[in-house]
């Protein structure tokens, strides 16, 4: 129910004049969560502070950065880099409760600064965390949150607005949160460009309290099992993504992508079909119910395209079909086909590879 | 033991047109499918009442027609089946849709039972949000526990829980208080085929029905358009990708001759990508090379 | 196994299957039908033209919320050869009629429309289930049906196979033999999309206003066969078909052909800029009156495609389907209110009921036909070129006198094929007909 209105441009709503209660006017600044689970910030917060940095000049007004931790060592480096990124200003919250990500606290000091300190735009990363927590602020708060966004932009009256995927990527809309502030967002993984690191720039850090317990937190961390890098894969950044679909016909044929990724460097992956065959695992499937990928190389053999595969590549700088149908769907976003068969074409390509560096070695 | 799911009828995304000149949805046709992430969500569920014993409710706001849904969930075997449904709930954000489905949630604690363990799926394929799962777990205070990839441990009697929830990078192993609100992860489990048995008792099942004053719902400003502060203001197809792919020239050429064509073009395209390349392989088949 | 016992179970929820379903339902008969698709109509995908006349027998107001696409105003038929088509357009406002007679219709929406019908008559669906084989008692009565189910076995009084062209259950159960390839037609459709107001410029119609294109010739490289397209409310079906033993003869693809009839000259133009987003295929039963398998049994009846019961000539299925799937059900009825038993000779009374309608009266008429048209392949290859080129030749102003091009028509027929051959074909199409 809640998407049939959404289908048709919103007419007649009640809330689509802007009327800003006077108690929100006050709401000002530009905020991006900054996620550094672990140490290290994601990637997706400094893609956020390069957007949030358009954002905030086009209304004039500051980008400041939100950093929560354990303690000022674990976060030290991450709010450097956030002054390094763009940041104007950095908020902290600092406390061994906030050690490992948890729900009740995290969302108890967000909802405080933004109590506190008033933005007028708080912009998350579409991570696991930030979609955990996002949820819980807005709710909290009252207030619109645009998820999963892929642009967002301030409209001729100074609101954001916030362009996403609706039905799987068929569609795109673009949403609005105009009476209630903050107008928050969250915007997928390497869908926004990476900003220029300005090294040594630093800027005002305002530190805040978290105000709540250890005894205050019911849910308790176990324990975390980190991902080994080793067999974890690393879709989402890798530069070249080999990836294989049904028309392998065969769980040995997989082999053949596998062995393309290797002389390539590149990550592999698959369409859903093969994951709920068992060819390959779940981590590595690409699309709409798997992994967004953003290579500068991807290449598809043997994938016809379906609009569910599509979402997940699109955002390649270059994607090239091993596909045996001339008009499969996928012909209609790739750059470069090859019409033939894969289980012939992949082994030659990897065999061309092979040879170019071998001659590039002899060469050098 | 109670256990409510939350299930979304939504359209088969497969199958969504535009118009081509309108460039509205066209839904004629379109299949709908319960979405395909609280299928897992049904599985855990049913799994938890084999092994303690209880019930399993299934809700779902919606239209009218949502109720094919609610009888496919109880194929599954769900024992009992509860539909949202008023126009007043018409244009629901997440927002708004999680109030509706908490205030829906008060009164099946109160008709059947409080239950220990609210699911919904990880997210839908139609919103796509994320969102509705943690909406409802602030607003009834249940503790939440997104992205579980496993119910590692329940004890009904300490009434805790401990589960495996996929975090960036890596897997907490999380224990909390029950009631509890999880989302579930795909991939997690897979839902079973209903016996005879249980398809015919779907079949002949009352849905529960409830419009928003059936539900206790007393402050209409904040369901449907009203109670959603995100407005809708432009759906549209995505810019499609001016020309096709380009073919690489197959005919008479030998399969050598084919791969060698493209690495040419990609190399061409995309210069950086030969240098990359070389230096990676440097540092991995320095030594195989070197033989060759 | 489930303890519950049923009047009666149907297999499938196609057309002849709810007909019969919705009568007995209707008449308080405790019901069960089982499909084994997701939903009914979600194998059936694809547009379809509705007969009225069958379908208000059964639910005679069905007009207020069947979903319908078009009423069809115009009929073409073409003959083509591969750049041209001859042919003959009727158009009638006497179509725009209060109560029209034919109906272009998306069968997956129409199947969930019957099908709502037939659960509010009180009948009880079963989805995604399969029925595996039939169940008999000792003395081989059929009783009841097994599923894929777990505990999948259920009972009931009498069995409804509405199970479609392949007759699978029926076959494991050995009541009918294995479907013949020269029987079968293979058709594919696509469903093209486009905007109704271009639809309707397009084809000249307005409002809810239809036009059905049927083709035959060579289009179908000289198989047995022939390609039509519809409009539809927001969209086109367009498609072609040929007998299954044709296609392994002429390693033609069947996509192929409608990728060919697509792109025909007379037909492009129809489809451009449209976006096809359904592509299906299905079998239909083209044996005629010769090919129909036992029709009843101990515990068991056959009705619609099951029983071959399809009119190829005129392109019906779905109405006779639902005759005789109502017909079936009526009988059930009757028997079950005389608590008569299920009884081959008790259920005989189903084809003695038969008799009396157009289904087997027009199934007897065309009983020919079918082998007409396969042992005559002039019909598809020859016979199409002769008459656009004589079309063409008629039609062409380039200053060659009437009375030559007459003599150049007709010395091109003979050339082709003997006089004698062409009245031949003409009589033993006559007499097929008949
Ligand atoms: C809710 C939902 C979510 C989904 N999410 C995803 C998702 O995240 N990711 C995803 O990938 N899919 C997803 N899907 C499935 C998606 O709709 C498609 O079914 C799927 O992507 C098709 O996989 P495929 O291209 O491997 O197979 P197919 O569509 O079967 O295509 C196989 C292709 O291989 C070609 N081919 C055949 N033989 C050869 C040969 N010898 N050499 C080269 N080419 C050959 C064929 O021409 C064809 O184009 C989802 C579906 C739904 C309903
Ligand atoms: C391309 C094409 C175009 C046509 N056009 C027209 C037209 O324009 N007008 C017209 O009148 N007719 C047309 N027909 C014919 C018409 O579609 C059929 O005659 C009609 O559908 C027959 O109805 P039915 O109920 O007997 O079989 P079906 O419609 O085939 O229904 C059988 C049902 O049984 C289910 N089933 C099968 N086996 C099992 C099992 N073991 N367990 C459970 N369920 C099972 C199937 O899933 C299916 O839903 C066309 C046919 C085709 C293929
Ligand atoms: N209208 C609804 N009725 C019932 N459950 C819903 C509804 N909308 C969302 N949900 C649940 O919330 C989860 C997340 O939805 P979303 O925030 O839309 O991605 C889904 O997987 C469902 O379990």
């Amino acid at each position: 129910m809640a998407e049939a209105p959404k289908a048709k441009p919103a007419a007649g709503r009640a809330g689509t004049k802007k009327e800003l209660p006077d108690h929100f006017k006050a709401y000002k600044h530009v905020w991006v969560a900054i996620e550094c689970e672990h140490g290290a910030v994601h990637p997706v917060s400094f893609e956020l502070l390069c957007e949030g940095r358009k954002l905030a000049d086009k209304r004039g007004v500051e980008l400041a950065g939100v950093v929560m931790g354990g303690s000022e060592d674990a976060i030290a480096e991450a709010v450097a880099q956030t002054f390094e990124y763009g940041a104007d200003v950095v908020y902290t919250v600092v406390d061994p409760v906030l050690t490992h990500y948890r729900n009740e606290p995290y969302t108890k000091a967000m909802t405080d600064l933004v109590n506190t300190y008033q933005p007028e735009i708080l912009l998350l990363g579409a991570t696991n965390l930030g979609r955990d927590l996002a949820g819980s602020v807005a709710t909290t708060l009252l207030t619109g949150l645009t998820a999963d966004c892929t642009e967002l932009a301030i409209d001729d009256e100074g609101s954001l607005a916030a362009t996403r995927p609706t039905f799987g990527g068929s569609l795109l809309c673009t949403i609005f949160t105009l009476n209630y502030r903050p107008q928050m967002a969250t915007v997928r993984p390497r869908v926004m460009s990476m900003p220029e690191r300005q090294e040594g720039k630093r800027g005002k850090v305002i530190s805040h309290p978290l105000g709540m317990g250890e005894d205050d937190v019911v849910t308790k961390v176990l324990q975390f099992v980190a991902d080994r890098e080793t067999d974890k894969a690393q879709l989402p950044y890798a530069d070249i993504v080999v990836a294989g679909g049904l028309g392998l016909r065969s769980a040995e044929n997989f082999q053949l992508v596998k062995n393309l990724a290797a002389v390539l460097g590149a990550e592999y992956g698959g369409s859903r079909p093969l994951v709920q065959k068992g060819w390959i695992s779940a981590d590595r499937q690409i699309g709409q119910t798997g992994k967004t990928i953003r290579p500068k190389l991807y290449i598809a053999a043997g994938i016809s395209g379906a609009i569910q595969h599509r979402v997940g590549v699109e955002g390649a700088d270059l994607i090239v079909a091993i596909n045996t149908d001339a008009n499969a769907p996928i012909m209609d976003f790739a750059n470069l086909a090859i019409i033939a068969d894969a289980v012939q074409v992949l082994p030659a390509l990897t065999e061309a590879f092979r040879k170019h560096l071998s001659v590039n070695r002899m060469a050098g | 033991m109670h256990i409510v799911v939350c299930v979304k009828q939504v359209p088969d995304s497969a199958q969504i047109r535009v118009h081509p000149v309108t460039n509205t949805i066209m839904r004629q046709g379109v299949p709908t499918i319960i979405n395909p992430y609280d299928l897992f969500a049904l599985e855990e569920a049913l799994r938890l009442r084999d092994k303690f014993g209880g019930e399993v409710t299934v809700l779902t706001m919606g239209p009218p027609m949502a109720e094919d849904s609610l009888r496919k969930a109880m194929t599954f075997g769900a024992d009992r089946a509860v539909l949202l449904t008023d126009r007043f709930f018409a244009g629901s954000d997440t927002l708004a849709t999680s109030f509706a489905l908490a205030e829906a949630l008060k009164k099946i604690g109160t008709d059947f039972g409080e239950p220990s363990i609210v699911f919904t799926g990880k997210q839908t394929i139609d919103g796509d949000t994320a969102q509705v799962g943690p909406g409802i777990a602030k607003r009834l205070k249940l503790n939440q526990l997104t992205y579980v990839a496993k119910i590692s441990d329940l004890d009904p009697d300490r009434e805790t829980i401990t589960v495996e929830r996929r975090a960036e990078g890596g897997i907490q192993v999380l224990e909390t208080r029950l009631p509890v609100l999880v989302t579930m992860l795909e991939g997690s489990n897979e839902i079973r085929r209903g016996s005879l048995e249980d398809a015919l008792r779907a079949a002949k099942a009352d849905v529960v029905k409830w419009s928003a004053a059936d539900a206790g719902i007393e402050d209409l400003t904040k369901c449907g358009l009203r109670g959603s502060p995100t407005i809708v203001k432009k759906i549209f197809s995505p810019d499609p990708r001016s020309e096709k792919a380009h073919p690489i020239d197959t005919t008479d050429l030998s399969m050598d001759d084919i791969a060698q064509a493209l690495m040419d073009e990609l190399f061409q395209r995309q210069p950086e990508l030969e240098g990359e390349f070389l230096r990676f392989a440097a540092t991995q088949f320095g030594q195989e090379v070197g033989h060759g | 196994m489930s303890d519950e016992h049923f009047d009666a179970i149907v297999v499938g929820a196609g057309p002849s299957g709810n007909a019969a379903a919705y009568t007995m339902a209707k008449e308080g008969l405790k019901v069960l039908q089982l499909e084994r698709g997701e939903y009914p109509g979600s194998k059936n995908v694809q547009g379809a033209i509705l007969y009225a006349s069958a379908l208000e027998q059964i639910i005679p107001d069905f007009r207020e919320d069947a979903p319908l696409e078009r009423h069809v105003i115009e009929q073409r038929m073409w003959t083509m050869d591969d750049a041209s088509h001859v042919g003959m357009h009727y158009r009638s406002n006497d179509f725009n009629e209060e109560k029209p007679n034919r109906y272009t219709i998306i069968r997956a929406q129409f199947d969930k429309w019957f099908s709502r019908k037939v659960r509010d008559a009180g009948a009880t669906l079963l989805c995604e289930t399969t029925v595996t084989e039939l169940l008999r008692d000792s003395s081989g009565k059929v009783i009841g049906v097994r599923t894929d189910r777990n505990a999948g076995k259920v009972f009931a009084d009498v069995v409804i196979l509405a199970e479609g062209v392949n007759g699978l259950v029926g076959q494991r159960s050995g009541l009918r033999s294995e479907v013949a390839p020269d029987t079968v037609a293979l058709a594919v459709k696509e469903m093209h999309f486009l905007p109704r107001e271009v639809i309707e410029s397009r084809f000249n119609l307005k409002g809810d206003e239809g036009v059905v294109i049927e083709a035959m010739g060579t289009i179908t490289k000289g198989m047995t066969g022939t390609g039509f397209l519809y409009t539809n409310e927001e969209s086109i079906s367009v498609g072609i078909g040929c007998i299954v033993s044709d296609f392994a003869e002429n390693e033609t693809t069947p996509y192929g052909l409608l990728e060919a009839f697509k792109n025909h000259p007379s037909i492009k133009p129809l489809l451009a800029g449209s976006e096809c987003k359904e592509y299906a295929s299905h079998l239909i039963p083209e044996g005629g009156y010769n090919a129909i398998p036992r029709l009843v049994g101990d515990g068991w009846i056959v009705v619609g495609d099951a029983g071959q019961f399809v009119n190829a000539v005129h392109r019906e299925g779905s109405n006779l389907a639902m005759t005789t799937g109502r017909i079936a059900g009526e009988t059930v009825v009757w028997l079950n209110r005389r608590r008569d038993e299920m009884t081959k000779a008790n259920l005989t009374e189903y084809t003695r009921r038969l008799e009396q309608t157009f289904v087997m009266k027009d199934m007897k008429k065309y009983r020919k036909i079918p082998d007409f048209l396969h042992g005559n392949k002039h019909v598809f290859t020859l016979y199409p070129k002769l008459f656009t080129n004589a079309a063409q030749s008629w039609f062409r102003v380039d200053g060659v006198d009437k009375r030559s091009k007459e003599k150049q028509i007709m010395s091109s027929f003979r050339k082709s094929r003997s006089i004698l051959g062409l009245l031949g074909d003409a009589f033993k199409l006559a007499r097929a007909w008949r």
